[in-house]
């Protein structure tokens, strides 16, 4: 510790830090309720502000100040208009891209330390290295994630002997890194070897996960970028990186593990398999009929009911629905039915991402529930609407060993009295397993894409007068 | 930085972000991960500190790049999660009228 007087600049650096983390914490911990849920991300940014503020003390007038300043507003005004634009469907894939950039900071900031070839402690050379080998996976993974996602990278690209690939590339990463940290070779020829190497691993490694696990990666890269912030603010001496990276660290690899129990995945899995796009469809037959039904008769259906619980799944947002299923609620609400919302962990395409698109549609979070708090409700359900959802609601998961899916906690929609699915076509979901509530006695199929369907039942229910 | 004291704060700091988010409500999942995402946007000051001290073309080139993209970590970590929880309301605060 310094036993020299600190400077006031150093005191005020320092005590702002402490304030802070205290802003961060206390931020997340807001955000845990969604009452407060606004206020926290208020907290936490005016903490981001104070942090940013109190280290221009750091600086001297020269040209690093103007390429910092000129770098923040670059880079944050190109991010302030992408986020202000982006839809709500594409939020998962605009959250995997900002988390890469802050993946490639941390590895920046190592980059600029390791070029440098200053002498340095063991301590600082590891987490450096660590650091940097975390922060650069993370970033070109990332921006993988973000290409599937967004459409841009159609193919998961596999092939023999990929997972023994990654490991050979992960191997030299790491022979490469330890060799810089332990202070072997620490020529800038190692240390861009080294760089290469971990970015080309961020690519590799995500490539061939297909898009269905693409949110437990995200939501991974997010946690490695936590830790590789946390391990480069010990590089620089900085505590509030520590402390904010490490709280997202470990918050993140909580919510990764939450993800993945939800979509019934253990993250080795998602990892090193290649499931999510290619499953097979090696259930067993399935008997009996799709019965259709017309929109004026679930419309009757669904007015005379007491109660109506809607299942929406990521093809009422493809199709833009979700305003129209709000009025139908609305409309139902008007004439005393009971109406409630079941949100499958995986609904969207990633948890809670339909909860984002309901409330953008005007839905109160108080008619949302999430799975284990309805299923015991649908029991007591005149009607169970399904739009868009096929998986989630697909009871084999409870009682056929024989499906990929078995075990999958799903919303147990085939105990209502009624079940009304609406469904473009006899087509299977988005894994291919075929859906055994579509073929139950009290299911009824309503054919056509979301948007139009429900604009019919809207209709019906009004005509039901 | 004192080595023990680190591997202590390092180790508090992971528990309290696991207790933080322990409680968080699957509703919330997807702002939330936003919002840890904003959080780690604290690597700008880092940035900000390499670029500072950076010396020589190469440092100052990767410095930059460094804080252009932590930048973008924390403004659009920020605007993308407040986007998100400005949205989330309840019934009675529906009927009160207000939008915020």
């Amino acid at each position: 510790m310094d036993t020299t007087t600190p400077s006031i600049s150093t005191v005020i650096v320092d005590a702002a830090y402490i304030l802070v983390a205290f802003l961060f914490i206390t931020g997340l911990k807001r955000m845990s309720s969604p009452g407060t849920a606004r206020g926290g991300i208020v907290w936490a940014g005016l903490g981001m502000v104070i942090a940013t503020l109190v280290t221009y003390l750091h600086a001297d007038w020269n040209i690093n100040l103007a390429l910092v300043i000129g770098a923040t507003l670059v880079g944050g005004g190109v991010a302030w208009v992408s986020g202000k634009r982006v839809a709500m469907t594409d939020m998962p894939q605009m959250i995997a891209l900002y988390n890469g950039m802050g993946g490639g900071a941390a590895a920046a900031i190592a980059a600029v330390e390791l070029y440098r070839d200053e002498p340095h402690g063991l301590a600082f050379g590891i987490l450096a290295v660590l650091g940097a080998l975390i922060g650069a996976v993370s970033l070109t993974g990332s921006c993988v994630a973000f290409g599937k996602l967004q459409g841009l990278i159609k193919k998961s690209f596999r092939f023999s002997g990929q997972q023994f690939a990654n490991v050979v590339i992960l191997g030299a990463a790491i022979l490469s890194g330890a060799a810089i940290a332990v202070g072997y070779n620490t020529s800038a020829g190692a240390v861009t070897a080294f760089f290469v190497l971990a970015l080309a691993l961020g690519v590799t490694m995500t490539l061939p996960i297909g898009g269905a696990d693409m949110p437990v990666v995200i939501s991974l890269y997010n946690a490695l970028t936590g830790l590789a912030v946390a391990f480069e603010g010990y590089v620089l001496n900085n505590w509030s990186m520590v402390i904010a990276g490490m709280v997202v660290g470990s918050a993140g690899t909580l919510l990764t593990q939450l993800m993945a129990k939800a979509m019934n995945r253990s993250l080795g899995n998602v990892l090193f398999s290649g499931f999510g796009e290619s499953a097979s469809s090696a259930s067993g037959p399935v008997t009996g009929s799709q019965k259709p039904i017309e929109a004026g008769d679930a419309g009757v259906m669904m007015a005379y009911a007491q109660k109506l619980i809607v299942v929406p799944g990521y093809g009422m947002a493809v199709g833009q629905a979700q305003h129209k299923v709000w009025e139908l609620a609305q409309l139902l609400q008007n004439r005393g039915v009971t109406v409630k919302f079941a949100i499958h962990p995986v609904a969207g395409r990633m948890p809670g991402h339909m909860n984002v698109l309901l409330a953008e549609a005007g839905v109160p979070y108080d008619l949302i529930s999430d799975l284990e708090e309805i299923n015991a409700e649908f029991e007591t359900a005149d009607v169970a609407l399904i739009i868009g959802a096929n998986d989630v609601v697909n009871p084999v998961a409870r009682n056929d060993k024989s499906s990929p899916i078995y075990g999958m906690p799903i919303l147990d929609a085939d105990k209502a009295k009624n079940v009304i699915v609406i469904k473009r076509g006899q087509g299977q979901g988005f894994s291919g397993i075929e859906n055994a509530l579509f073929y139950l006695d009290n299911t009824r199929m309503l054919y056509g894409d979301a948007q139009g369907a429900v604009n019919q039942l809207v209709q019906a229910v009004k005509a039901a007068g | 930085m004192n080595g023990v004291i680190a591997i202590y704060i390092f180790m508090l700091a992971g528990f309290t972000g696991y207790e933080v988010i322990s409680r968080v409500p699957v509703i919330l999942h997807t702002p939330l991960m936003s919002g840890s995402n904003f959080v780690h946007g604290i690597v700008l000051v880092g940035a900000m500190v390499a670029l500072f001290n950076a010396q020589g073309t190469l440092e100052l080139v990767i410095g930059t790049i460094g804080v252009a993209l932590a930048a973008g970590n924390a403004v659009g970590g920020y605007v993308v999660t407040e986007r998100m929880l400005e949205m989330f309301k309840s019934s009675g605060k529906r009927q009160g009228g207000g939008h915020h």
